[in-house]
This record gives structure tokens, sequence and C-alpha cells, in this order.
């Protein structure tokens, strides 16, 4: 067909859309948070004495660094769903983010004896970390993925992989409720891994799905 | 933009019709640079075209068109060279300056959109033929294939959905 004859169609399509990304973002992860945190509250359950524990600092650390890399990887992921969309200033955010984990570490690294390292490394239950975050990112990479295909990302790779950081970082902050080890080491390790692997998954999904 | 997003047809016809040629120009040179003959760049504006199209809730009104429209036409001329053999990368600059520069003549053709109109349903691709080959409007095609306008419209709404994917998928 020539291409006057294909603007023809195209003037025919008049369904208009609307840009309703900021929201459909939102309800995505929403929609996908809901079952994360059911099965963490009323499967897994809370751990003994979250209330007390929550103002402590181990656990603020762990709360500030899953949620606020949720919340960077979330703004970067809808600015760069536009095919002219910029990133701003959110790297810095996500470097923010970093920097707070690794003071976490070193002051952990100070004040703990050489000799508890590996043990608080290691923790009480690092596989289930490891294979728990990234199960419970599921539904939220899902439900955000569903929504990013309204959008046209100049990088589908890098966009699905913020997506997977996003709905890691959810899931992980949920999966700290339950969570019994506070150490800043297990955090860097464990979570960052099973975050890290969402990413991995939101990557090589949004290389396929959020082609357009 | 703006009126087309409104739903003002005219002016959306007249948009796309003043952006075609900028898109052209663009592509062919992206062609050229690749040593790709420039003439094959149609499929590079008509698959732009159908993006802009489909995304076009994606501009930012609050922001200029030009970067928008450069973005998408970029993003398509990297798919269309990805997908092309690797002969693309023999050097024929000297052919080049020995091949005649003109622009061929209008109406410029596709081929890659009618190749995917054969992957889409039988009632689909009669909508899609009617509106373009054939020039008709929605009210027209609809009483030809004896449907309502509206239905016309959803199931054109769907071809060109339908079509832009099989575009991207090509590119995977």
């Amino acid at each position: 067909m020539n291409t006057t004859e294909l603007i023809n169609a195209l003037v025919q399509d008049q369904a208009a859309p609307r840009w309703r990304l900021p929201a459909a973002l939102r309800i995505g992860l929403a929609a996908g948070a809901v079952p994360a945190a059911l099965a963490v509250l009323l499967w897994l359950g809370p751990r003994a004495g979250l209330l007390a524990l929550l103002p402590t600092a181990p656990l603020l650390l762990k709360f500030a660094t899953t949620l606020g890399l949720a919340l960077c990887a979330l703004a970067l992921t809808l600015r760069l769903a536009r095919p002219d969309g910029t990133p701003g200033a959110w790297p810095w955010g996500l470097a923010t983010v970093a920097l707070l984990l690794a003071g976490g570490v070193a002051l952990e690294l100070a004040l703990a004896p050489a000799a508890e390292w590996g043990a608080r490394l290691r923790g009480q239950n690092a596989l289930a970390c490891l294979i728990l975050v990234p199960l419970l990112a599921l539904p939220p990479l899902a439900g955000l993925l569903l929504a990013l295909r309204q959008g046209a990302p100049r990088r589908p790779g890098l966009s699905g992989t913020l997506a997977g950081l996003a709905a890691g970082g959810v899931a992980a902050a949920l999966y700290a409720l339950h969570c019994v080890d506070d150490s800043p080491l297990f955090l860097a390790m464990w979570y960052g891994l099973g975050i890290g692997f969402t990413g991995l998954l939101g990557g090589l999904a949004g290389r396929i799905w959020l082609r357009w | 933009m703006q009126a087309g997003l409104a739903g003002d047809a005219a002016a959306y016809r007249r948009l796309l019709e003043a952006l075609t040629p900028v898109l052209r120009a663009r592509a062919r040179r992206g062609f050229q640079r690749a040593g790709l003959p420039p003439a094959e760049a149609e499929d590079v504006v008509q698959e732009a075209l159908l993006a802009i199209h489909l995304k076009r809730h994606s501009w930012d009104s609050a922001r200029p068109l030009g970067p928008w429209l450069a973005a998408i036409l970029r993003h398509k001329l990297v798919d269309a060279l990805r997908r092309r053999p690797a002969a693309a990368h023999v050097p024929i600059d000297d052919l080049l300056e020995i091949l005649p520069a003109e622009a061929p003549p209008e109406p410029v053709r596709g081929h890659e959109l009618d190749r995917l109109l054969a992957q889409l349903g039988a009632r689909q691709r009669d909508i899609v033929q009617a509106l373009t080959v054939e020039g008709l409007s929605a009210r027209e095609a609809a009483q030809r294939l004896r449907m309502s306008e509206g239905a016309v419209r959803v199931a054109l709404h769907r071809a060109l959905k339908t079509l832009a994917l099989l575009t991207g998928r090509q590119a995977a």
C-alpha cells in the first residue's frame, strides 16, 4: 500500500486514547501488591514483636531502602515510558538509596566483631528470602508490565528492568514484615539478590512484551 | 496534533500528511548512512506513522512535538536496520555516488504492511484494504461489508494494533 492510503485508514480510526499511564501504573502495582501482602500476612505471618521493632534502625533501613528503591524505579519507569522521556533527577534517588545501604553495611562492619560477620550475612533463612522476594514480586511485576503496554518506552528492556526493580522493592518491603534477619549485611546480600533477580526477569519480559 | 487528539479528523489528516515528507527524508538518510537503498525506507515511514498514530497519547502536549517524533522514527529505523541481513554492512560508498539521488515519484509504496496484512483475519484484512487501497471512509466500508460503522472502526483499530505488534515482533 502507499503511504497516503495508510494515512486514510489512520484518520478513520478515531478512538481517542488518553495518557493514563500514571494511574494505570499505580493501579497495576497496587493490584499486584494486594495478593503479595495477603501472602505475607496470612500465609507467612508477621514476625513476632513487629510493632515494637518497627522504629529501630535495622528495620528503618530495610524499609527505607526497599521502598526508596521502589519509589525511584517506579518514577523512572513512568518517565521513560514516553518515547522522548528523560530520567530527570531520579537516578540520584537511586544513588541515594545505594549510599544509604552502603552506609548501613559500613556501620555494621564497624560495630560487629569480625567473627560474627559470616553468621550475620547468612542469617537464619537466606534461602527463603532469596526465593520469596521474587515470588512475591511476580503479581506487582505483572500488573506494572500490563499497564506499561500502553506506553512507548524507547528501551523496552530497560523499562522492564525498572518495573522489575519497583516490584522487587515492594515485595522486599512486604517480606521484611515477616523476615527476622535484620543485619544490613543480610539485607544487601539476599534482599539485593532477590530484587536483582526480579529486575532481570522484568528486563527479559520487557524485551518481549513492551516492544511496540 | 492537539486537534487530532481531540478527534478533528481533517486536522489530523493534514498533520500526518505534513509529517510524512519529514519522516521520509529522515528515514532515507538513515538508510543511506547504513548503506541501504533509500527508496526502500518507505516501510519505516509507514511503521513510524502507524506507531505515531497508535501511541499518540504518549506525547506530552506541554512539550514540543519534534523530539517525540524524532524518537519514534529513530526507534522504528533501528528496528528496521536490525532486521536487515548482514549484507547491510557492506560498504557501498562508491556506488552511492553513481546512483541517482533524486526522490522516487509519489505515491510512495511500502511492502511490509501488505505482507503483514496476510496474517490478519479475513474480515480485518477486508476492512483495512477497503480503507487504504480503495480509499473508502468508514461509513462507505460499513455499507459495503454490511456492518455497522462502529464495528468497522473497532475492527480497524484492532487490525492496526495487530499490524503494529507484528512489525515489532519481526524486529525481535
